[in-house]
């Protein structure tokens, strides 16, 4: 049993050395939006790989989490690790909610899809102009480095807290994987009338993949909030979020544990040397991506972890 | 004579202005292998989805050991232990047969250890032993059959719904399957099946019923259903009873 | 503010006059989801290209969009066909799934080749009409909207009429319908897959040169329509020629009616709303089959 458990402590544990060896400024803040990235597309991937319910609206959640604990904080001076973890629940509860009136509406596919692009973008306008979230002009956090008030007073702290977080989401997936919710959630994915024929719930099955989808993305943009301590409507509600969620999963191996990490580092690499073909102008980053995904989707529609497995010989590749 | 384990009761079903199935009632005694014939386009499979709760019954009622389950969901009714196979197979294609019968197992069984031991019994008693890692994608069609038939079993079912299960098979297949059917109901498990494949319905069934454009016309014991003059027509058209008899005298 | 009976009528009529430009957006929509049966989340993408098209040809060639469309819709129409032939088919293999992730990478390759290259500062064209009126009684309608209305009018008038009376249409219409004996009846899928597709981005070519002479053009101003657009077939049903129509007036009038009261921020989030709605209590929409 803890068989399952290990390789993923091990790379967390190596992971949780780097920085006292790396030291460069650079290569710590990549590490650390690697993984941030890498944390919302796990949260992703719970619900689209192993759920198969495509989102393209994770930032819903994520900008959640990240407004939760910047106005909780600013506008009602709670504690600032009460204000991330109340930014993990609501995260669930707009989960849930959202499944709630989605899948009982029977909507799937790019049905579901489409939805949640709209709740992400409604989202987005609702908070450029909501004065709570400080409409047009953005919420800012004061700067108060410390343990306290959560900020970080080293890179290096601030890389092993999203660490830890993207650890559990990982050691979390790999107990879902060997028990029965992760049997029926990919029976789910698989055939939905077969696994209900099996006396599958598939309706619970999908709330509780969302809720926890949406709690643990969610946990991403409250790190966002806690790092970079400015947030508008854009950044926290964007496309760009909702994108790059998905994007990590399906590079790196939908519907696997490995998938989110191993995109994120790929996408974060591209990601830099884009800046560097193309300078600072914003869009490149993204035209990358896009072309990336097509290309997955064509040849390595498994990604890498896919593409590793198929490699290995003597192995069946499994889907 | 005991109550019957499953009914379906006065169902009619219809989809816009077609009547698909006409106030149709059949009873399934427990421990017995029923079948359920007639020509193509019948509505035996609309009948079937109503006993297993994919398609709710404009009219009637569906009771089950004595309970009324006409509004049950189909997963639901797989907890009472109704199972169903599909009569185009719906395998989970990116998955193991192991995999895949294990989702049916966990039904009966929280501990994943558990259910995967269990998918392994089941295996054994359809055949599928042999192929337990492979993916379900890589079945020809009469294993796939077989993964419909296992991951139904493992659900540890009452009552067994099975559509077609035969269809698509050669006939060394079949003559393969038969033994293995029979098996499950002498194992306990009640049979209500809808299948073409006449030579197997009259081997295995002890009851038949007979649908024709929606509604029942016959039933009881295979021999005597066979000479029905109504089923006769059903199946080759006005008149061909009369023909049947006429070529037996001549 | 006061809403006297004037300012609803002339609202109204701004609401049709646009909802003719959404109604030939939403149309190459449902023609590419009725025969193709797929969302093209590249909708909002290539009208934003469109639109930036047609602001080169007038700031550069000097060519006024009124003449552009000639030269942009059958330009478009080819960039749709490669689109789909060369690189949505091929790299979906027709799944679901796969499909909606392609469409998803073309939008953002698109939408963001133009940021990167084009920066997202608004542009907009001083066309000769820009501010001329056309008199309605009493309402007072932009002449670059009422023509904007008749040709978009037209041009759906147009393609039902080759949808209804072309070999092609009769194949498009038979994809849509029954692919596999369309298939086996001889017809080229792959073709007419792509011809849709093209005729879908025509449409845009064509909506774009008649928004331009009265809009603006960033970036981001191809994704605001196609919401609407997307709302648009939603609500008049997936597929549904006459549903694009309908709906797109409706939503032009919904529109500029919300957009009185509310101010145009909220207007969008109303249109939002109506999307999600009819979602998750209509899928089908008020004209099409259940899905």
């Amino acid at each position: 049993m803890s068989g399952r458990f290990a390789p993923v402590l091990v790379v967390l544990a190596a992971l949780a050395l780097v920085p006292l060896f790396v030291s460069s400024n650079v290569a710590l803040n990549f590490l650390k939006v690697a993984l941030m990235l890498a944390l919302a597309g796990t949260g992703w991937n719970l619900l689209g790989g192993y759920g198969g319910q495509f989102s393209f609206g994770h930032a819903v959640f994520f900008g959640t989490g990240a407004y939760a604990a910047a106005v909780l904080q600013v506008r009602f001076g709670i504690n600032p690790w009460a204000a991330f973890a109340a930014g993990i629940a609501l995260g669930a509860a707009v989960g849930l909610a959202i499944g709630w009136l989605t899948f009982r509406a029977g909507l799937r596919g790019s049905y579901f899809a489409l939805v949640t692009l709209a709740f992400a973008e409604v989202a987005r306008i609702i908070a450029s102009v909501w004065p709570l979230t400080g409409a047009g002009a953005g919420i800012l956090i004061p700067l108060q480095v410390g343990f306290p008030t959560l900020q970080f007073a080293s890179r290096a702290e601030g890389f092993w807290f999203v660490l830890a977080l993207v650890g559990a989401a990982m050691l979390l997936v790999r107990a879902i994987e060997g028990q029965r919710f992760g049997a029926c959630l990919v029976a789910v994915r698989e055939n939905e009338d077969a696994a209900r024929a099996l006396g599958v719930d598939v309706l619970a099955v999908k709330l509780s993949a969302i809720t926890l989808s949406g709690a643990i993305t969610a946990s991403a943009g409250g790190f966002y909030a806690q790092t970079f301590l400015y947030l508008d409507a854009g950044i926290a509600y964007g496309p760009w979020i909702s994108v790059e969620a998905l994007l990590t999963a399906i590079v790196g191996g939908i519907g696997t544990v490995w998938g989110p990490l191993i995109g994120a580092l790929v996408l974060q690499a591209l990601s830099e040397l884009g800046k560097e073909l193309g300078g600072d102008a914003p869009g490149l980053g993204l035209v990358l991506f896009g072309a990336v995904l097509i290309l997955v989707v064509r040849f390595a529609p498994q990604g890498i972890v896919g593409l590793a497995r198929s490699l290995r010989p003597g192995r069946l590749a499994r889907g | 004579m005991a109550e019957p384990l499953a009914r379906a009761e006065r169902i009619t079903v219809r989809f816009g202005g077609l009547v698909a199935v006409n106030d149709a009632t059949l009873d399934v005694h427990e421990g017995r292998i029923v079948g359920l014939i007639g020509p193509n386009g019948a509505g035996k499979t609309t009948l079937f989805a109503t006993i297993a709760g994919f398609q709710r019954p404009d009219a009637g009622r569906v009771l089950f050991a004595g309970a009324d389950i006409t509004r049950l969901a189909p997963h639901r009714r797989a907890r009472l232990g109704i199972a169903r196979t599909f009569q185009i197979v719906q395998p989970f294609a990116g998955l193991t047969v192991r995999e895949n019968i294990a989702v049916g197992a966990h039904l009966r069984h929280a501990g994943r250890s558990e259910a995967l031991a269990a998918a392994e019994a089941v295996a054994d008693r359809v055949g599928l032993a042999l192929l337990l890692d492979l993916p379900a994608a890589a079945l020809t069609v009469a294993g796939r059959k077989r993964l419909e038939l296992a991951r139904a079993l493992a659900t540890e079912p009452r009552l067994l719904l099975l559509d077609e299960v035969l269809a698509g098979l050669n006939p060394s297949e079949i003559r393969d399957m038969i033994p293995v059917i029979r098996a499950i109901r002498d194992g306990g498990v009640t049979v209500l099946m809808i299948e073409h494949v006449m030579q197997a319905v009259m081997a295995l069934a002890e009851e038949i019923y007979v649908l024709a454009e929606g509604r029942i016309i016959a039933r009881g014991a295979p021999e005597a259903v066979a000479r029905d003059a109504a089923v006769i027509e059903a199946y080759l058209g006005h008149g061909a009873a009369g023909l049947a008899r006429g070529a037996a005298h001549a | 503010m006061p809403l006297s009976p004037e300012i609803l009528i002339q609202a109204v009529a701004n609401g049709l006059l646009m909802g003719a430009i959404y109604a030939l957006i939403a149309l190459g929509l449902t023609l590419i989801y009725g025969v193709l049966h797929i969302i093209n989340f590249a909708h909002g993408a290539l009208l934003t290209a469109a639109l930036f098209a047609a602001f080169f040809a007038d700031r550069i060639l000097g060519i006024d969009p009124w003449l552009s469309v000639l030269v942009l819709a059958p330009g478009f129409f080819a960039l749709g066909y490669l689109l789909q032939r060369l690189v949505i088919w091929p790299a979906s293999r027709g799944e679901d799934r796969a499909i909606l992730l392609v469409t998803l990478g073309l939008a953002v390759i698109i939408e963001n080749g133009l940021l990167f290259h084009f920066r997202s500062d608004t542009r907009t064209i001083d066309h000769p009409f820009a501010f001329a009126v056309v008199e309605l009684g009493a309402l007072l309608l932009p002449t670059t909207r009422v023509v904007a209305f008749a040709a978009a009018l037209a041009v759906a008038a147009g393609l039902g009429l080759f949808l209804a009376a072309t070999d092609t249409g009769r194949a498009i219409r038979a994809v849509a319908k029954e692919r596999l004996g369309a298939e086996l009846s001889g017809v080229d899928v792959a073709h007419i897959y792509a011809v849709t597709f093209g005729l879908g981005t025509a449409c845009l070519a064509v909506a774009a040169c008649l928004l331009l002479p009265s809009f603006y053009v960033t970036p981001q101003v191809g994704n605001a329509f196609v919401l609407v657009a997307f709302t648009i077939v939603v609500l008049g049903g997936m597929g549904s020629v006459p549903g694009a129509l309908a709906g797109g007036l409706f939503i032009g009038v919904v529109e500029s009616l919300t957009g009185l009261v509310w101010g145009e921020t909220l207007g969008q989030l109303g249109i939002f709303l109506i999307f999600i709605l009819v979602l998750l209590v209509r899928p089908q929409g008020l004209f099409g089959a259940k899905a």
